[in-house]
């Protein structure tokens, strides 16, 4: 193996943390963000302000900022490791902090996309005698998605590129690999990922066009 | 004994007070056609019977039975207020079709929801047969397969008052059923539900189409700001009203369309 292939099998190996950061993030923020939505949405407007209160500190302060305090609080006030240690504990920590962060994002889409469904969708499935739990999911939600669409696919992308911000926690993606192969005095890697980030976002651009069209017949 | 029958029914908006003692009923077979000008309450009156506002006092009854009785309105679960909404059906202005499913699905969806919920195998075959015959009664049996976009407001309309039908409500409120539609398509929906009233549907129609509620209603209401002003036969009202509020009512109707 020459030395190219082997740098880029092993950026290849670290870019692995970003997807894996990426697609966990994704699978837990989206049901946790829905969940938020409906929170901020409740009658009860105490549940609703707290819910609106979580959603504007986390949009409103830096996601690093949120890796670093969720990664160090507990140690720092003695709350126990529940990370546990080593790289696995960093991670897990990235993880919990990028779902809550990327959780409020989604849920302020969500909202929108339900908001904007008109009330006449919602009072037919009534006076048909739909539960709400039916209106929801054979009425409102599939027109949410279409409506969220275009919202969601930029917010996935930039979650994409969010994921090196683990590197703040020593996490050893993509980036943080490259930057090892800087600091001996080569600079192609630093740019290669690039190439990486951008391959990925184009198989998410393709299949979020996909979608679109899958949905093109909805009229809303 | 009347089908229907609305015992002083007032309902608020803050302040506004839009319903203030509405009292009418209704019997079986029969089509009843509230007129009134904008604002006078009378899509309120319709979302009232329909669940979708909840009176402040009065009493709601089908076939002699209490279905609705303000006081006890604070205990009215959501799974009752379902089984109650059965009594009726309710087309909307503005249609309000599910527009990602075709014309087929939009009628049969509530009553394959409904079979599913109870006991024993539902009959989907069943379900899509009768909504079949439905299309087929508002001359759109070719237009099963397609969406709602890819229709006309009036063939939307239609729809709608099938997907209705399909649940067998006792009775069908229409609330302007052809006020969001261009005037030429207005005839095409007018005709179905001329046809419902000839079959003996229990209906009740709000309408500003003056010309057709004379023609198709056996009872007519007029409403200003919350009261019914004048009721009786259709003839009575639009021929020889009463009272003066309903004469100008009326008037200005008579230079227009009826
Ligand atoms: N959800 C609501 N909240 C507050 N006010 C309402 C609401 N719904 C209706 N109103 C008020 O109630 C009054 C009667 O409205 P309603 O829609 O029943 O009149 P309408 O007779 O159907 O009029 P139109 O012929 O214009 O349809 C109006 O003043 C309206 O502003
Ligand atoms: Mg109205």
């Amino acid at each position: 193996m020459t030395e190219i292939q082997s740098i880029l099998l092993r950026l290849w190996d670290s870019f692995g943390l970003n997807i894996r950061l990426f697609g966990l993030t994704l699978v837990c923020a989206l049901p946790l963000g829905l969940g938020i939505a409906f929170l901020s949405m409740s009658r009860v407007k105490v549940i609703a302000w707290c819910s609106k209160t979580l959603v504007w500190v986390i949009r409103g302060t830096p996601l690093m900022l949120q890796v670093l305090i969720i990664f160090f609080a507990p140690g720092l006030l003695n709350l126990g490791a529940p990370w546990g240690s080593g790289a696995s504990a960093r991670f897990a920590a990235a993880t919990v902090a990028f779902i809550i962060n990327y959780a409020c994002y989604f849920s302020e889409i969500f909202r929108g996309g339900i908001l904007g469904v008109p009330i006449g969708q919602q009072e037919a499935g009534e006076v048909l005698g739909m539960t709400r739990a039916q209106i929801f999911y054979r009425v409102t939600l599939l027109q949410v998605i279409k409506r969220i669409l275009p919202a969601m696919s930029n917010e996935v992308i930039t979650l994409v590129k969010d994921t090196s911000l683990a590197r703040i926690i020593s996490i050893k993606e993509i980036i943080m690999m490259a930057q090892e192969y800087t600091a001996k005095g080569l600079i192609w890697p630093l740019f290669s990922t690039g190439l990486f980030f951008l391959a990925f976002v184009g198989l998410l651009t393709l299949l979020f066009n996909y979608l679109e069209r899958k949905l093109d017949y909805i009229k809303v | 004994m009347p089908i229907l029958e609305v015992r002083d029914l007032h309902k608020s908006f803050g302040r506004n007070k839009v319903l203030d003692g509405i009292s009418f009923s209704l019997d079986q077979g029969a089509t009843l056609a509230v007129i009134g000008s904008s604002g006078s309450g009378k899509t309120t009156l319709l979302r009232c019977l329909n669940f979708l506002e909840q009176p402040d006092h009065g009493n709601i009854l089908v076939n002699g039975q209490t279905i609705f009785d303000a006081k006890d309105a604070p205990m009215l679960t959501e799974h009752s207020k379902r089984q109650k909404r059965f009594h009726f059906g309710l087309v909307f202005q503005s249609f309000n079709l599910f527009p990602q499913y075709t014309v087929l699905k939009n009628i049969t969806l509530a009553v394959e929801l409904l079979a599913k919920g109870q006991a024993g195998k539902p009959d989907f075959t069943g379900i899509e047969t009768q909504a079949r015959d439905l299309l087929t009664q508002m001359g759109l049996i070719d237009k099963e397969a397609f969406y709602p976009y890819q229709l006309s407001g009036g063939q939307q309309q239609r729809v709608a008052i099938a997907r209705a039908l399909a649940l067998k409500p006792e009775i069908l409120c229409f609330d302007e059923p052809t006020s969001a539609l261009d005037p030429e398509l207005t005839g095409e929906v007018l005709k179905v539900v001329r046809e419902l009233a000839q079959k003996k549907t229990t209906m009740v129609i709000v309408t500003h189409e003056m010309a057709f509620a004379r023609d198709v209603a056996d009872h007519v209401l007029y409403m200003d700001e919350g009261r019914i002003i004048e009721e009786g036969s259709s003839e009575q009202v639009f021929s020889q009203p009463a009272h003066e509020r309903t004469k100008q009512f009326l008037s200005r109707f008579s230079g227009g369309s009826a």
